[in-house]
C-alpha cells in the first residue's frame, strides 16, 4: 500500500526529465534573449553618447554632408554628417534588390516549374555553393574583375555605387533565389492543377496563379536579401571607393555605413567624439536590420490571414 | 538517459577545466613578474594594436616562444587606436600603436611608457604610366588638396589625378599628413585601410596616387622622389627623408615580467639585425637622429 501511494505521489522519471529538459531549454532561450539585449543596449548607450556627451544635434548627423569627426567647423561644432553614407548605403541597397530581384524569380520559376529535375539536382546545389562563399572572396573579384571592366568600358576609376551593386547583387542573388524557390514550391499542388483544368496555359498559371499566390512569401525574400546587402561591409569597402561624398553619378566613388564603419573602428580611441560617432553609425545600422525584420514579420503575417 | 545526462555533466566539466586552465596560466605570469631576474621566462601576455606592426610583433612571438617554451604571447590586431585604448585601460599587457600616444586624442600619454621597437619609411607612389619620378614638396600638397588635377601640370602625362587617400585616423594617413603634406588636410577622396589593397589599386588604375610604406612599394607601382630625395632608408636614418614613423609598443606604467623581456628581445640587436629588416621595418638602432613626439629632431649620441 505504502509502495503504491509512493509511486503515485512522486514525481516519475519522466516528469522529472521533462523538467529537465525544460529548464535547459529555458537556459538556452535565456542566454540568447539576454545577448540580443545586452547588444541592443551597449550599441544604443554608446551611439547615444554621440548625442548627450559630445552635443552633437541629431538633425546635424542625419542630414549633414560633411564628414571629418576629428575636425569642426568654423563654429566649433564637430563635422559628423552621416547623410553621404545612409544615401550610399541605400542606394547600393535598393539598386542590388531591383535587379536580384527579377533574376531570382526567373531563376525561381525555372528550377520549380519550367524543369524542376534539373534544378534539383543541378542549380539547388550552385545556389548553396554561392552562398558559402566568403564576402571577401566576392569583394576581390569585384576589384580584380568589376572596378576595371567599369573604368575600361563605362567611366570613371571603376569605383563606386555601380561596382558596388554588381558585387551586391552577385551576393544576395543565391538567397534570394532560394527563399524564392521555398515559396513557389508552398504554392499548394490544387491551384495549379485547378488552373490548368480551366484551360489555363502554362504562362498564364505562372503568371496570374503562382507568382500570386507565392506573393508574400517572394517579398520576405526580397527584403531578406536588401537586409544582407545593407548590413554587408568587407565586399562593399573592397570596391565602392569609400568616399564620403554624395556621388553625382553612378561610377563615382562613395561609401556606405558599413565602410566607414569597419575602416574607422580600430583607429579611434574608445570615448572620444571620434569612436563614439561610429558607434551612432552603428545605431542606424542596427535601426535599418530591426526595420527590415519588422517588414518582414509584417509581411509573414500579412500571409497567415490569407 | 543516464548516459547523455552523464555527458552532459562530462562536457560542462571538461570547460571548468579549460577555464581553469586558462586562470592559472594568468597567475604563473604574476609569478614570472616575481622573479623576473630568473632565467626560466614563463607566464603569458597580451599584445593588442597597430596592424601595421603586427607582423614584426608576432614573428619575434614565435621566436621568442621557441627559445622560451613557457612563455606564451599573444598577438592581435585592430589598430592604433585599439591598442592604445586597451594599454590604457589595463586590459592588455602591451599596446601597439603606429603614432605616439601624444598625438591620439583621448590618451592620458603621461601613464604610458613608449618603447620604439621600428621605424618605418613612408612614400608617395603613383601608378607606373603617369610618368613623374620626382616632384616637389609643394607640388605634392598642392595635389593631396586638389590644386594640381592633372599629371602634365607636374612634368608627366595628360592623365587625370586619382587621389586614394587611407582611411580617416590610421596612422599612415596621420603620419603622411604632417610630414609629407605638412599638415594640410587632402580633399575628400577615395578610403582604402590595407596596404595590399592600395598598392593593387594603384598599379590597376591610371594616374592613380597614394602613399604606402616603403615595405610595400615593389615593381607594380612607382615611387616618387620629393624634391630630388629618395625615399630609401639612408636618408630616412638622416632624417633627409622626412616622411617616417616610429613603431611604438606602449606598455602601462613601466614593464614587467614577461613583458619587459619579450621588449628588451624586440630591441635586441639579434631581431634587429635580422628580423626587422626582413620583414620590411628600418632597425631603430639605424637611425641616426632621434624624433619625439612634437616633432624635435635630435643626433643620436
Amino acid at each position: 500500500m505504502e509502495a503504491r501511494e509512493k509511486a503515485l505521489t512522486q514525481t516519475s522519471k519522466k516528469a522529472r526529465l521533462e523538467k529537465r529538459g525544460k529548464i535547459i531549454t529555458f537556459i538556452c532561450i535565456s542566454i540568447m534573449v539576454i545577448a540580443a539585449a545586452s547588444i541592443l543596449f551597449f550599441v544604443i548607450s554608446k551611439g547615444l553618447a554621440t548625442f548627450f556627451v559630445n552635443n552633437v544635434s541629431f538633425v546635424d548627423f542625419i542630414t549633414g554632408t560633411d564628414w571629418n569627426p576629428s575636425k569642426t567647423d568654423a563654429a566649433g561644432n564637430p563635422l559628423v554628417g552621416a547623410l553621404p553614407m545612409i544615401l550610399g548605403s541605400f542606394g547600393v541597397t535598393l539598386l542590388a534588390a531591383c535587379i536580384a530581384a527579377p533574376l531570382a524569380i526567373g531563376a525561381a520559376i525555372f528550377m520549380v516549374e519550367i524543369s524542376p529535375k534539373f534544378g534539383k539536382k543541378i542549380l539547388q546545389p550552385v545556389m548553396e555553393l554561392l552562398v558559402g562563399i566568403p564576402s571577401v572572396v566576392y569583394g576581390f573579384i569585384g576589384l580584380s574583375v568589376v572596378v576595371p571592366f567599369i573604368r575600361e568600358h563605362i567611366s570613371g576609376s571603376g569605383f563606386g555605387i555601380a561596382a558596388a551593386t554588381a558585387v551586391l547583387t552577385v551576393m544576395i542573388l543565391p538567397t534570394v533565389t532560394s527563399l524564392t524557390v521555398d515559396a513557389i514550391q508552398s504554392v499548394p499542388r490544387h491551384y495549379r492543377e485547378a488552373s490548368l483544368a480551366l484551360g489555363a496555359t502554362r504562362w498564364q498559371t505562372i503568371w496570374k496563379v503562382i507568382l500570386r499566390s507565392a506573393r508574400p512569401g517572394i517579398l520576405t525574400a526580397v527584403v531578406f536579401g536588401m537586409a544582407r546587402a545593407f548590413g554587408e561591409a568587407l565586399a562593399v569597402q573592397m570596391v565602392i571607393g569609400n568616399s564620403v561624398v554624395i556621388p553625382t553619378s553612378l561610377f563615382e566613388p562613395a561609401s556606405t555605413l558599413t565602410s566607414i564603419l569597419t575602416m574607422g573602428m580600430g583607429n579611434t580611441v574608445m570615448g572620444t567624439l571620434d569612436n563614439n560617432v561610429l558607434w551612432s553609425l552603428a545605431m542606424v545600422l542596427l535601426a535599418m536590420s530591426l526595420f527590415f525584420i519588422i517588414m518582414i514579420r509584417f509581411i509573414g503575417r500579412r500571409r497567415k490571414v490569407k | 538517459m543516464k548516459k547523455r545526462f552523464l555527458g552532459i555533466v562530462a562536457v560542462i566539466a571538461a570547460f571548468t577545466m579549460i577555464i581553469a586552465g586558462c586562470g592559472n596560466s594568468s597567475t604563473s605570469s604574476d609569478k614570472a613578474n616575481g622573479n623576473a631576474g630568473s632565467k626560466e621566462v614563463s607566464g603569458s601576455i597580451t599584445a593588442v594594436g597597430s596592424t601595421a606592426l603586427q607582423p614584426l610583433v608576432e614573428a619575434a612571438s614565435k621566436q621568442y616562444t621557441a627559445e622560451n617554451p613557457k612563455a606564451q604571447i599573444n598577438v592581435q590586431g585592430g589598430g592604433s587606436g585599439t591598442g592604445l585604448t586597451q594599454v590604457q585601460q589595463g586590459a592588455v599587457d602591451i599596446g601597439n600603436s603606429d603614432v605616439f600616444a601624444e598625438e591620439k586624442d583621448g590618451v592620458d600619454a603621461s601613464k604610458l611608457v613608449d618603447h620604439r621597437v621600428a621605424v618605418v619609411g613612408m612614400a608617395p607612389v603613383v601608378n607606373k604610366d603617369v610618368g613623374v619620378k620626382n616632384i616637389s614638396k609643394q607640388q605634392l600638397i598642392d595635389i593631396f588638396t586638389g590644386k594640381i588635377t592633372n599629371w602634365k601640370d607636374v612634368g608627366g602625362k595628360d592623365e587625370k589625378i586619382t587621389i586614394i587617400n587611407r582611411a580617416e585616423g590610421s596612422g599612415t594617413r596621420a603620419t603622411f599628413e604632417k610630414w609629407g603634406l605638412d599638415g594640410a588636410t587632402p580633399i575628400k577622396a577615395q578610403e582604402q585601410d590595407s596596404s595590399g589593397t592600395v598598392r593593387k589599386i594603384v598599379s590597376e588604375t591610371p594616374g592613380a596616387i597614394s602613399y604606402l610604406a616603403f615595405s610595400y612599394i615593389d615593381d607594380s607601382i612607382q615611387g616618387l622622389s620629393l624634391d630630388n630625395v629618395e625615399p630609401k632608408e639612408e636618408n630616412v636614418a638622416t632624417n633627409d627623408w622626412k616622411i617616417w614613423a616610429y613603431e611604438h609598443m606602449y606598455t602601462n606604467g613601466e614593464a614587467k615580467g614577461l613583458t619587459k623581456t619579450f621588449l628588451s628581445y624586440i630591441t635586441s640587436k639579434d631581431v634587429q639585425n635580422d628580423l626587422v629588416p626582413q620583414l620590411g621595418y628600418q632597425s631603430i638602432h639605424s637611425m641616426k637622429v632621434e624624433r619625439d613626439s612634437k616633432g624635435n629632431v635630435t643626433e643620436v649620441k
